[in-house]
């Protein structure tokens, strides 16, 4: 995994400490051109990991990047799946089986729903396959290393203690698309502890890792002793805590955590991403520096090099 | 440990479900819904015990608790039957089709001493919590006016019929949407207790309203405005803001944000003259586990903490939201008045 990747919640107006930001957003990215634009400022400064979630927008974007071969060569897209919105709204008008019926393919719905074959409605990790494979039809011809459950389900089946559900994901992406399976969950300790105890080891997660202690239920301090003791590879999200925090002490404060594969971020302007991009490459370096050498510096001399690496 | 079970497994019911599932003090042992594409899921991936019959489920299991999230005509016979066999409640909102059936549960389960609670989430928000705080501080002096908004896509096509397009089921965007504004206006400034005026508009729905423009007195004599509307699709969610109006100064709130502006500043607490802006970093709850929002298990934790202290809490409680129910029948007896 690329040690900084590039997220899409600017893209769809989601903002999680700013509604009024979102509504600006919304109007800045009402047009593809504004989003691929934006994907190639980040490209420019050295982020070729897209991770999104299967918006409807997101199939347009993705038929860009196909048009445009060479360009995108060293492309990744991690994708997050269900963009939940799209389900429950569903769900709320539709009911639960009109919802299958408008996202599974006609075939299987007909058999479903005409009773010869009603035991396939039992079959949930069939229908979680075909899902799966509904969300991942726009990605086709595009590089996908790693695929995301979206927090929203993986706490839910978490909370509902499904964790059957959660193993039978990543069995199947790593099946059919040859992919590394990943979770977003807002519960990372509690997740690894269930997903170790059904013997999957050294998962992906991606969760909110913050100075702030932001979105990290049961406390910063919980995460830290999680990450220091267990094998595990996360991806840190919301590393800002929504703009909680200043982006430097922000970022130096992951950067020097253990276990941290990647930093996920996404800003809308060249400025912010620039600045986040070097932040992000300036204290991975530090941490590089500081376990080779550090020990042999003096206190002054450690000031010193402190000085000139934070400019 | 708590034994719980949960009626009603639509979207609030099943993302109930979890929360109660995950919190370290609750051994939950029991869900009850019609559909058995939602329980055989259950019976499979989980050791809860399912029931088609909700009756049968608080007959047969021994719980200290239960939550009921099934469409609001149900609420009465379900929470009265829960009560009758001293269970503490918690019900999803809206509360009841009528306000006298609401008194009636209110009533039985103050006789009983049961822990009771409504799951108006709003009022479990940093930023709204943060607001209530600021006034009682009577940061921006004298209320000169308040309106409290929601804005939100639920219904933005003609088609479709489901119980949230029946008046006789609880739907309509006044008695489903709009009684999320009114309780945090009736929880964070006052209560309504006079309706001026009422503009109803349906604007896809043929039976009820999609949107309610109100104006409201309040028990403390502040007015203001309701403004609800569940067909705008500007919208990505739900959005519920405060804005007051003060002689001191205005606050401008909704989920994500406060926005301070003062005349002059105010040294206690710490705000400057012009513009303050926080965000919900500073005031989010802490809780256990998180799923969707703080919100929705802060208010879950408040719940299981009330009820292994067998005492009554005063956010949320059934009265709290037979309030609600009655100003927002006031508000639709004012609209066909007019």
């Amino acid at each position: 995994m690329d040690k900084v990747i590039f997220g899409d919640n600017q893209f769809f107006a989601v903002n999680h400490v700013s509604d009024e930001k979102s509504r600006s957003q919304s109007i800045k990215f009402k047009n593809n051109d504004a989003i691929i634009k934006t994907l190639d400022i980040a490209r420019e400064a050295g982020v070729n990991t897209f991770m999104c979630t299967t918006h409807n927008r997101i199939a347009d974007i993705c038929d860009i990047i196909r048009a445009n071969p060479l360009m995108y060569r060293d492309f990744n897209i991690y994708p997050c799946m269900p963009y939940a919105y799209k389900y429950a709204n569903a769900v709320t008008e539709l009911g639960i089986a009109g919802t299958l019926k408008q996202y599974l393919p006609g075939n299987f719905i007909e058999s479903m729903f005409k009773g010869g074959a009603a035991y396939l409605l039992r079959d949930y990790i069939s229908i979680m396959e075909l899902l799966i494979d509904s969300e991942m039809k726009m990605f086709k011809g595009i590089r996908t290393p790693v695929i995301f459950l979206q927090n929203v389900v993986t706490d839910l089946l978490l909370g509902l203690g499904m964790i059957d559900v959660l193993k039978a994901f990543k069995c199947y992406v790593e099946k059919k698309y040859n992919a590394d399976a990943g979770f977003i969950s807002m519960n990372m300790p509690k997740l690894l502890h269930e997903l170790e105890k059904s013997g999957i080891e050294n998962p992906i997660i991606c969760t909110s890792i913050n100075k702030a202690g932001f979105r990290m239920p049961g406390g910063k301090e919980l995460y830290e002793s999680v990450l220091r003791t267990k094998k595990i590879r996360v991806i840190a999200m919301q590393v800002l805590g929504g703009g909680a925090i200043n982006p430097k002490e922000a970022i130096e404060y992951v950067c020097n955590l253990p276990n941290i594969n990647s930093i996920l971020f996404g800003a809308s302007s060249k400025a912010h991403i620039t600045q986040t991009v070097n932040y992000i490459n300036k204290f991975n370096g530090q941490t590089l520096v500081e376990t080779n050498l550090y020990k042999n510096f003096t206190q002054t001399d450690a000031i010193k090099y402190k000085d000139i690496v934070d400019g | 440990m708590l034994k719980a079970g949960v009626i009603g497994l639509g979207k609030m019911g099943i993302s109930h479900a979890a929360i109660v599932g995950a919190h370290p003090s609750v051994d939950f042992v029991a869900v009850c819904d019609t559909s058995s594409f939602v329980l055989e899921a259950f019976r499979k991936y989980t050791k809860v015990k399912t029931y088609g019959d909700y009756v049968e489920m608080l007959s047969k299991e021994q719980l200290d608790f239960v939550v009921i999230a099934t469409p609001t005509k149900f609420h009465y016979p379900m929470v009265k039957c829960a009560l009758g066999k001293n269970v503490n409640v918690f019900c999803e909102k809206p509360f009841s089709l009528t306000s006298k059936e609401g008194a009636e549960l209110t009533d039985m389960a103050e006789r009983r001493s049961l822990v009771n609670q409504v799951g108006d989430h709003s009022n479990f928000i940093g930023t709204f919590r943060e607001l209530k705080r600021l006034l009682r501080a009577n940061v921006i002096g004298d209320i000169i006016h308040f309106t409290g908004e929601g804005y939100g896509h639920v219904v933005t096509k003609e088609k479709g019929r489901t119980w949230r397009s029946d008046p006789e089921e609880g739907g309509g965007c006044t008695s489903d949407y709009a009684s999320h504004v009114v309780n945090l206006i009736q929880e964070v400034i006052g209560r309504p207790v006079k309706i001026n005026g009422t503009l109803l508009k349906s604007i896809y729905s043929k039976n009820v309203d999609d949107a309610v423009y109100s104006l409201l007195t309040l028990d403390n004599k502040i007015s203001g405005a309701l403004l609800v509307n569940w067909s705008d699709e500007t919208y990505r969610k739900m959005s519920t803001s405060l804005t007051i109006q003060g002689k001191k100064g205005k606050i401008v709130c909704d989920a994500t944000e406060i926005k301070i502006f003062l005349r002059e500043a105010n040294q206690r607490e710490n705000l400057e003259k012009g513009w303050t802006i926080k965000n919900i970093t500073e005031f989010a709850l802490p809780v256990n586990y998180y799923l969707r929002g703080e919100e929705y298990n802060a208010q879950i934790d408040y719940f299981v903490n009330n009820v292994m202290n067998k005492k009554q809490g005063s956010c949320n409680t059934f009265e709290q939201a037979l309030y609600t129910d009655k100003v927002i029948e006031m508000i639709l007896d004012k609209a066909k008045q007019d």
